[in-house]
């Protein structure tokens, strides 16, 4: 290189935004990196190989991924970021509709989503000014571009919503709940149903932002302009980096580790291997009882047990500095027998993945057998039952292995405080982390903080400690601030998946339908650590089955080990697995029986007054707290038969079927989920909610907030909510298991309440008037004629030493039941294999629904994600521990144009348990659209598939292979 | 993603510029493909973008109205995706349509068109990519610059070897693809299916049958790619029958299986496709 091409490349100048920047991209970076580095942090790292769209920037008014662009060539050049576009209060038009369509949920792709919206709608706009003939400025709908947005999107993944409402938010339409009126115009959807728009729930309060009403997500404004921050979007003074280096090997033992060149690097702080892990044994799984997952990680092991596990760590000045360092670290492994089919897995003489352990002190059913736990119990007789049946039915079914694709990775970022240890972490589970933290390190909880800023999806994936406790000990060890994110492969290849399962289901029937037998088999690959293996197999076999009034009921059910990459928890915990084995099962018996699959579930669905069993009557902490199934079957059916006018695809390839499923969960995890809220009244007159809960994409923010403004007759502009920080709020085991409504929110409910109450209280006092009957209202408390303003009352607190805050606690003891169904109308192309959805309905249980909007958003986005598995997406391994599909590209998340437009219901009731009478509904939408989608391609094609995902070459083999 | 190993870049404006290149310094056009990929080996990129090669040139033949073998177009390998999908339309040039239907087969997105390059892609070699079946349909020819300073014209249907495999050698690189007029003269037609509506390809199929001298059909031309490790041509004189067509479909080869479908499905793709080509281009009909 000249000393004339070094300078060149030295510096480059650039604006961003209009603001002039100088910067020195090193010659290999990407603008991605180099305008974060800037603190541009709007542009998110979603995937890094140009897939996934959440870093697109517009370069001189064109859009481009920037992960992809080489950050030299940015000199000279403008470049647009969704900040750029428009900021709070004075968003750009399109970002503005992304806040009214509710069109995000965990917002991590949003801001590059709207950067490309706004490129796409300047050239729709271009396109209509060369065309003299239509008139001003266009009704985006019309312009024909826009017919061409599944193309244009494909580029620009979002996991939450399904992309009805980007959909809606880029063209500026309101899809009704019920779906096809203003479908979008590529759909082949024609008129409106007639019937069964979402219920309008709730009152029709004053309050602006009650519950039953649709108020947008709070922060929305900050989440479209990309102001928002996610886990890494903060400037850490001398910041560290850490990478790891992963086992080539599936199942070696370190023989030795030299790091010598690796720790001579300039730049390098530290070199981490197992001579420096904590010898305590835990495990990556996080619950509110920590017993209920193995103990059989370590920080670093000596025993490596799937490829890409930890073998050591760099912590150093840069990430490229830690990756060299990593290649310089030399290792020499002794390579042990390794086992990969959970079937051999269990067979005498198969390689031992956890040999070395205790099963009392690891918890673990018999490692000797890498049996990690299981489940075999007997309700009544299956063999009478099967005896008494005129029709059994019996088949095996086949789940893979799906990643989260949350599209913010897991990353955390640790450093000391005044020798307090503080996690910022990419969790659903802060508080949980804290505790474990704490025991690994044996640190007090108080010289730990633990908390989230805004997190970009989990699903599942982050009830896990995957790089906290790595940070942790570099933290501990190097004294610095230190950040380890994931990269797109990681999450593909070592991040947990969800357990892949082998089901079989024996049912039996007497002719008029009723059920007399129900016999399940599952065998789960955990892979190479127990992480969430005992729960996702007790959880997966249990409402599955307790949803059917069966007098003999039977499962044999077990999670063994391989040296396959971990399984973890995964939206639906284990339910959506066996579901789809039993309700194609059932549909199967419905088909002999000559019955309709819905009059099936009628005849044999529990209902209040009835147990519930699995293998015994459940405890007493599970009821009926209210009761939609019906309804939702009745919803379901109808919008079936009234069907949407879809164009059928003709010609004879084309097989059309319909299809349904029903599914059940519990609104809480068992065993106890807490939460501590409290409610403050402030100085300015202001409302403080404190909560532990974390937010990523669920809603539960804006749920807290409504609650509290309902509860405290106010609106939500009165309500600040802090979340999800050991220090800021009280404790609370975590956002899984559908808990965010139905604990916390209770618990908000109960604060919020009290401190009602309180207030009026202290009205009494500040005016002296004990008699008056103060009542609150937005702006503070009235009573005949005399009224307080909050501002007043809160500073006469101050003055008087009155402590206007409410603290209460929820402890989850009882357990409600939500109910979801799922019908499909499938036309399949026989000679392709293509399954194109024609109708897609769901009716969904919620009870009463706190905010339309948003939980329409949540069954969206689970039905997107279930369509995902039940057609596209598979981790696929080569049968001997390697991850073929490392990048996006090769792991197909659903793209707008995968994905049609859900029809949803809601049922009318009304819970005893939940606040307000609402019931959760986020992981269960998942539950009942793969088996619905199954059944409808049955009986499209006369042949049953039984293996995920439905994939083209997949359905094509059933008919040709 | 960051290309942490890379110590330089080097803007390529002359020939010896690429000097430079081998095992570990390696030509930048777009980027797409580069910066998508871990590659600890590589320390150098020579930009090629500084050439400044016309994007797109018609290489027209003499006044004379004869086509003399060298008209046509000219796409530089640094032309981008966006532009080759903006290509105007020209008087007779029948095969334009499929220039556009190419690009819609990659699986990035029109903002990967606005930088991934015609030539980045036919460098890649991916049995999906789409610059390659439009090379390849149209009878191509590829101009290289070898390192030692010679020339060389490919065959675009010699071009790639296999699976991410093809004839250039470290030290060489794609200058130009030419699109000789008859090819553009042709009519096509074009299949593509994956196993999402828009996914990476399992199977990307482009006919061709050119226009005789007496203006008559000619002869045609199947394409096979995406679904096959590297791309398959069959030739006849003139439009074969189904069965002639099939016999020869199902006699290719290399159909393979990776997570965009199976062998065995992507033959029946690459049967069932070819057979709408056939019938499309004979005026039979096209695909429901």
């Amino acid at each position: 290189m000249t000393l004339e091409q070094a300078a060149m490349l030295a510096t480059v100048i650039f604006e961003v935004n209009g603001t002039p920047l100088e910067a020195t991209p090193t010659p290999g970076q990407c603008l991605r990196t180099l305008l974060r580095e800037h603190e541009h942090f709007e542009v998110k790292k979603g995937c890094d190989t140009g897939d996934c769209g959440a870093c697109t920037v517009q370069i001189d008014g064109t859009p481009v991924h920037s992960c992809i662009y080489p950050a030299f060539r940015a000199a000279g050049k403008q470049i647009t970021t969704a900040a750029g576009l428009g900021q709070p209060g004075s968003l750009a038009p399109v970002q503005q509709r992304f806040v009214d369509a509710a069109g995000f949920q965990c917002g991590f792709c949003t801001p590059g989503m709207v950067v490309t919206a706004a490129a796409i709608e300047a050239d729709a706009v271009l396109d209509v000014d060369e065309s003299p003939g239509l008139p001003d400025l266009p009704r985006l709908l019309d312009l024909p571009r826009l017919l061409d947005l599944p193309r244009l999107l494909k580029g620009n993944l979002c996991r939450c919503t399904g992309y009805r409402s980007i959909t809606d938010a880029i063209v500026g339409q309101h899809t009704p709940p019920e779906g096809s009126r203003h479908a979008a115009p590529w759909r082949d959807h024609a008129e409106a149903s007639t019937l069964g728009p979402v219920r309008a729930t709730g009152r029709a309060g004053d309050a602006v932002g009650a519950v039953g009403t649709s108020p947008g997500a709070l922060n929305g404004e900050r989440v479209v302009s990309g102001l928002e921050p996610y886990t890494l979007d903060v400037a850490v003074p001398g910041l560290l980096h850490l990478a790891v280096l992963g086992s080539p090997h599936a199942h070696a033992r370190i023989r030795s580790l030299d790091a010598t060149r690796a720790a001579a690097l300039p730049g390098v702080h530290r070199v981490l291997a197992h001579a420096d892990s904590p010898r305590t044994l835990y495990s990556t799984a996080r619950h509110e009882s920590r017993f209920d997952d193995p103990d059989d990680t370590l920080v670093f092991d000596q025993t490596l047990r799937f490829r890409g596990q930890r073998v050591a760590a760099v912590v150093a000045a840069s990430v490229a500095i830690a990756e060299a360092a990593c290649r310089l670290i030399e290792v020499e492994y002794d390579l042990l027998a390794a086992v990969f089919d959970p079937q051999l897995a269990l067979e005498p003489g198969a390689a031992l993945v956890h040999g070395d352990k205790d099963p009392v002190v690891s918890r673990l059913a018999d490692p000797d057998r890498n049996l990690v736990a299981e489940l075999h119990g007997e309700y009544g007789s299956v063999e009478a039952g099967l005896v008494e049946a005129t029709t059994v039915v019996s088949g095996s079914w086949q789940t893979q292995r799906i990643s989260h694709t949350h599209l913010e990775t897991h990353a955390t970022i640790g450093w000391l405080d005044n020798d307090r240890l503080v996690l910022r972490t990419s969790s659903q589970v802060p508080f949980l982390v804290q505790k474990e933290i704490c025991r690994l390190f044996d640190l007090d909880p108080a010289a730990v903080r633990v908390f989230t800023a805004r997190v970009g999806g989990g699903f599942g994936g982050k009830q896990e400690l995957l790089t906290e406790d790595l940070v942790t000990l570099a933290v501990l060890k190097t004294g610095r601030p230190v950040q380890y994110e994931f990269t797109r492969t990681d999450e593909l290849t070592i991040a947990p998946v969800r357990h892949p399962m082998t089901i079989d289901v024996t049912l039996g029937a007497t002719a008029d339908g009723r059920l007399t037998a129900l016999k399940l088999g599952v065998l789960a690959d955990t892979g190479a650590y127990g992480n969430h293996a005992p729960g996702v197999l007790f959880h997966g076999t249990s409402e599955s089955v307790a949803l059917y009034n069966v007098p003999n009921k039977r499962v044999d059910a077990q999670s063994v080990y391989t040296n396959n990459p971990p399984s973890g928890a995964f939206r639906g915990y284990g339910l959506g697995q066996i579901i789809f084995a039993i309700e194609c099962a059932l549909d199967e018996l419905a088909r002999e029986l000559h019955l309709d699959p819905f009059e099936l579930r009628r005849l044999n669905s529990v209902r209040p007054g009835d147990a519930l069993v699995v293998t015994h009557e459940e405890g007493p902490d599970l009821v009926f707290g209210s009761y939609g199934l019906d309804q939702c079957l009745d919803l379901a059916e109808a919008a079936l038969e009234r069907g949407n006018r879809a164009a059928v695809p003709t010609g004879a390839p084309w097989q059309v079927g319909t299809g349904m499923a029903s599914s059940m969960i519990a609104t809480t995890p068992p065993r106890g989920h807490r939460s501590q809220a409290s409610v403050q009244l402030m100085p300015g007159g202001r409302y403080l909610v404190r909560v532990g809960t974390t937010e990523f994409g669920n809603g539960t923010t804006t749920v807290h907030a409504q609650i509290a403004a309902t509860a405290l007759s106010t609106t939500l502009d009165r309500i600040d909510l802090v979340h999800s920080d050991t220090d800021a709020a009280g404790y609370d085991s975590g956002a899984f298991g559908s808990a965010g409504v139905v604990v916390a929110g209770k618990a908000v409910l109960a604060a919020a309440t009290a401190l009602a109450e309180s207030l009026v209280a202290a009205a009494a006092s500040f005016s002296g008037a004990n008699d008056l009957a103060w009542q609150l209202e937005r702006d503070g408390l009235r009573s005949a004629g005399t009224s307080v303003s909050l501002d007043e009352l809160a500073e006469w607190a101050g003055a008087n030493d009155v402590d206007l805050t409410a603290t209460r606690r929820e402890d989850g003891a009882l357990r409600s039941l939500a109910f979801n169904v799922h019908a499909f109308r499938v036309a399949v192309n026989t000679d392709t294999g293509e399954v194109r959805i024609l109708q897609s309905i769901q009716a969904a249980d919620a009870a009463f629904v706190m905010n339309p909007e948003q939980c329409r958003g949540q069954i969206e986005g689970g039905v997107a994600q279930a369509l995902g598995t039940a057609l596209f997406e598979e981790v696929v391994l080569d049968g001997a521990g390697t991850v073929t599909t490392r990048v996006l590209r090769n792991y197909h998340v659903p793209q707008l144009a995968d994905l049609p437009v859900t029809e949803v219901y809601f049922a009318q009731s009304h819970d005893v348990l939940g606040p307000y009478g609402a019931k959760s509904m986020s992981e269960s939408t998942y539950n009942p659209v793969a088996p619905a989608l199954a059944n409808a391609v049955r009986d499209a094609i006369g042949i049953r598939p039984t293996e995920l995902p439905m994939s083209r070459d997949r359905i094509w083999r059933l008919l040709h292979g | 993603m960051d290309l942490s190993t890379v110590t330089r870049i080097i803007p390529a404006r002359q020939r010896s510029d690429l000097d430079a290149l081998g095992p570990t310094v390696v030509p930048l056009a777009g980027g797409s493909e580069l910066f998508a990929d871990p590659r600890s080996h590589l320390r150098g990129l020579v930009d090629l973008q500084t050439f400044g090669w016309p994007a797109l040139t018609i290489t027209d033949n003499d006044d004379d109205g004869e086509d003399d073998g060298g008209a046509g177009l000219e796409i530089a390998a640094t032309c981008t995706l966006a532009e080759l999908s903006r290509l105007p339309r020209q008087a007779g040039w029948a095969a334009h349509p499929l220039f556009y239907q190419c690009c819609t087969a990659l699986f990035g997105s029109f903002k990967v068109w606005n930088v991934a390059t015609v030539g980045g892609n036919l460098a890649t070699s991916l049995p999906a990519g789409p610059m390659i079946t439009l090379a390849v349909a149209l009878d191509a020819e590829l101009l290289v610059w070898h390192g030692d300073g010679s020339d060389e014209v490919v065959p675009a249907r010699s071009f790639v070897t296999g699976n991410m495999t093809n004839v250039l050698g470290s030290t060489d690189v794609l200058r130009s693809i030419r699109v000789p007029l008859r090819s553009l003269q042709a009519t096509t037609a074009y299949r593509k299916i994956a196993l999402s509506p828009l996914g990476r390809s399992g199977a990307v199929l482009a006919g061709r049958v050119d226009v005789d001298t007496d203006g008559v059909n000619g002869a045609f031309v199947l394409t096979v790619t995406a679904a096959t490790l590297r791309p398959v041509q069959l030739r006849y004189p003139q439009l074969p029958t189904a069965e002639e067509l099939a016999r020869d479909i199902a006699a290719i080869d290399c159909w393979f299986t990776d997570a965009h479908g199976t062998a065995d499905w992507r033959r029946a793709m690459g049967l069932l496709l070819g057979e709408e080509i056939r019938a499309e281009l004979a005026g039979l009909g096209s695909r429901s």
